[in-house]
């Protein structure tokens, strides 16, 4: 049979592709089939979140940091409960990362403070002495793009559904519910009010001025970001 | 005519070689300042505090994996296709008007890709799936590239003389539907102003959500390896070796159980890199027991290599060409035995996240991948330019300068590795941690230092290779057709 295939290039590509194809299929299915649901207490990202989210992403910060507790006693001591798949259920892209070269952020939110991460960012190493992050002082100057945030915000609610402007259930047992504005306007507007609020506990005075003015820079936005990470 | 022996066209390979150095050697640069980035953070200011956000390690990371992956490796493949193709399946490129003007074509759009990645990811533009970074226009040149050189390798197939495949020519053409299959599956994604009307034009957002869309990722991310490292490689390792060494490859039932093995095992791989993740449980079981089993076929090329030498190891020692192989191979041994024990839950437990990893698909990188294109290009070089390759002894230089260097870097990052994870795991005598994490941080420093210079000795090694490559070009002595039978000519 191999013979015949090697004098018949067609079918050498189709036995070639579905020999490949096989694996994915039986691994990949089952687990589309049932896509996780949202645990309870997880929460679509705000505006300035999913802003801030971008700045993650532009910045490549889960080539350093992963987004994954593992059900390891050091990991659970070190970052908090280990991750679980309903928790990821509004996470697109996936930031689990796959190298540790600073630590796991995916429970920040609950250790950290705003101006903690103000100064850090400004300068890593002041903060953690030995640290070989670099700062990322531009983020103290560059606009958070509110636009494309809020252009992620309705496209996945209108195509995959992610629950905005509707009641979430919280681990309490109350409910909480994420806006989506109906307007680009109202998205910046709602932006920046909750940018306000961050830029309230930090130090930085030319950041203070400028959520003052109306804008939003990355910082806020990122800032915002690692907080909601609980 | 008739008894004249076939004239191969080598426009296109020509175009390409000349790609895979270039980008060979921007990819490796970059490497090695992030290396001495990671080393010394001060690195990261290398063009100035007003440069610094094109310059920081996490602009250039993204840069460096993906201009080695779809770079120097992608490149590679094509140079070594665009020779290898027309001689296995005795046809000449110029024979069709129809696949140079294709070929052109896809060279020229690879260019114009080349510019928009470069751009785009050093102002950050990124979907931040490793080696899936790129945004939807990008993905979309990249379809049309990648469907060009499929018409490449189909259309020489259909006007061949040869009427059976050779082992190569299964390589090349299970690379093609490979890649093909996991791109288009991983890079799903819906572009946002399309549906809101505002935002940036170019921004998307994946189709799959958490813990679906690492399954996509990882199933992709482990076979881009597959289909990018492993099986184009193998391709070149059956067509160069045994042409450079005059020898026959030593068993055809293996190359098959070889090829059909890799072919049904590898993509089963890819659960590996979601060990103790959310994915469900058997995903993970499966993943870890498949890639042991990927040992079998992998070591099947590769013994397969290395029995064709069989009677022959003095070449070793006379042609360095046969000294890049040969390690080659030996290090895709080392490679396929070092990443299913990576694999195995209790081992991943320690090695996941940490730099151990890095290692693992450097020296995969550096020992096997790079170690074959760069010989490869060697062997055609005398065959494309009807010259002898211009210093056996700079080449000689540079295979030791570069297993050094390769050596250098996977030993400190196997210690860094193993170091940092059994930092990360260790308790006092009242079950609290043992270090904060800036502890294994600090004391990977010295780790840290000696990859930085074991990554800039293959560097300079890159360079040795271009400059051999260029002389040769442009001044080694004419030669024969009749000196170009097997072991490739070479001045002292």
């Amino acid at each position: 049979m191999f013979h015949w295939l090697e004098k018949h290039p067609f079918f050498f590509a189709v036995a070639v592709f579905v020999t490949i194809a096989f694996a994915g299929l039986i691994e990949n299915l089952p687990n589309f089939a049932e896509a996780s649901q949202p645990t309870i207490g997880t929460k679509p990202y705000s505006t300035l979140e999913l802003a801030g989210r971008h700045v993650y992403i532009k910045n490549s910060c889960n080539a350093c940091h992963s987004q994954l507790i593992r059900p390891f006693k050091s990991e659970t001591d070190r970052y908090g409960h280990y991750s679980l798949s309903g928790e990821y259920a509004y996470d697109r892209p996936f930031l689990w990362g796959s190298k540790r070269t600073g630590p796991d952020l995916m429970r920040v939110g609950n250790y950290r403070t705003t101006d903690w991460h103000e100064n850090h960012m400004k300068d890593p190493a002041a903060i953690v002495p030995g640290s070989i992050m670099p700062a990322y002082r531009w983020m103290f100057k560059n606009l958070a793009d509110i636009d494309t945030a809020y252009a992620e915000q309705v496209t996945v609610n209108k195509v995959f559904n992610v629950p905005y402007n509707k009641p979430i259930p919280m681990t309490d047992g109350g409910t909480a519910t994420v806006k989506l504005a109906g307007s680009l306007d109202g998205a910046k507007a709602d932006a920046l009010a909750e940018a306000k609020l961050i830029a309230a506990d930090m130090k930085d005075q030319d950041v203070k001025d400028m959520v003052a003015n109306g804008q939003v820079p990355e910082i806020v936005a990122l800032i915002a970001y690692l907080n909601s990470l609980k | 005519m008739e008894n004249r022996p076939l004239e191969y066209d080598y426009t296109i390979a020509k175009l390409w070689m000349f790609m895979t150095i270039v980008l060979g050697i921007v990819g490796m640069l970059i490497g090695v300042i992030l290396a001495w980035e990671l080393a010394f953070p001060s690195v990261n200011l290398i063009a100035g505090e007003g440069l610094a956000e094109f310059t920081n390690f996490s602009r250039l990371r993204p840069l460096h994996t993906d201009a080695v992956i779809f770079g120097f490796t992608v490149s590679g493949i094509m140079a070594t296709w665009f020779y290898v193709g027309q001689r296995v399946l005795k046809v000449s490129m110029a024979e069709s008007k129809f696949l140079m003007v294709t070929a052109k074509l896809q060279f020229a759009l690879y260019l114009l890709a080349v510019v928009a990645i470069v751009g785009s990811l050093l102002l950050g533009i990124t979907t931040s799936k490793e080696y899936a970074e790129f945004e939807w226009p990008i993905d979309i040149l990249i379809v049309v590239i990648w469907v060009l050189f499929g018409i490449q390798i189909f259309g020489l197939i259909g006007i061949r003389r040869e009427k059976s495949l050779y082992i190569s020519v299964w390589y090349y053409i299970a690379t093609f539907l490979g890649i093909a299959m996991l791109y288009l599956f991983n890079n799903m994604e819906v572009p946002t102003a399309l549906l809101s009307g505002a935002g940036a034009w170019y921004h998307s957002v994946s189709m799959y959500a958490g813990t679906n869309d690492a399954l996509v990722q990882w199933w992709y991310g482990h076979n881009a390896v597959a289909f990018g490292f492993t099986v184009p490689i193998v391709a070149m390792i059956y067509y160069f070796l045994p042409k450079e060494s005059g020898q026959a490859v030593y068993s055809y039932k293996l190359s098959l159980l070889a090829f059909w093995g890799l072919m049904f095992v590898y993509l089963w791989a890819g659960g590996h890199h979601l060990l103790f993740s959310t994915v469900p449980d058997w995903m993970q079981t499966m993943g870890s027991v498949f890639s042991v089993v990927l040992i079998l076929p992998s070591w099947g090329s590769a013994i397969n290599m290395l029995l064709t030498m069989k009677g022959e190891w003095n070449q070793v020692a006379t042609n360095p060409l046969i000294k890049f192989m040969v390690l080659a191979s030996t290090f895709y041994m080392f490679s396929t035995l070092e990443g299913p024990i990576q694999a195995i839950k209790s081992v991943n437990a320690l090695a996941h996240f940490t730099d151990w990893i890095v290692g693992h698909v450097h020296d995969g990188v550096l020992g096997w991948v790079s170690f074959m294109i760069i010989a490869a290009l060697l062997h055609m070089a005398p065959r494309v330019y009807k010259r002898e390759i211009y210093s056996k002894s700079l080449m000689n230089t540079q295979f030791w300068i570069q297993t050094l260097g390769v050596v250098l870097y996977f030993t400190s990052m196997w210690i860094a590795g193993i170091t940092q994870g059994m930092m990360w795991r260790a308790h006092d005598e009242f079950g609290n941690l043992a270090y904060s994490f800036i502890d294994t941080v600090t004391v990977l420093h010295p780790y840290y230092t000696i990859r930085a210079v074991g990554g800039t000795l293959y560097f300079l090694g890159m360079f040795m290779w271009a400059w051999n490559m260029y002389k040769t070009a442009t001044a080694g002595r004419r030669v024969e057709e009749s000196e170009l039978q097997s072991a490739s000519p070479m001045a002292a």
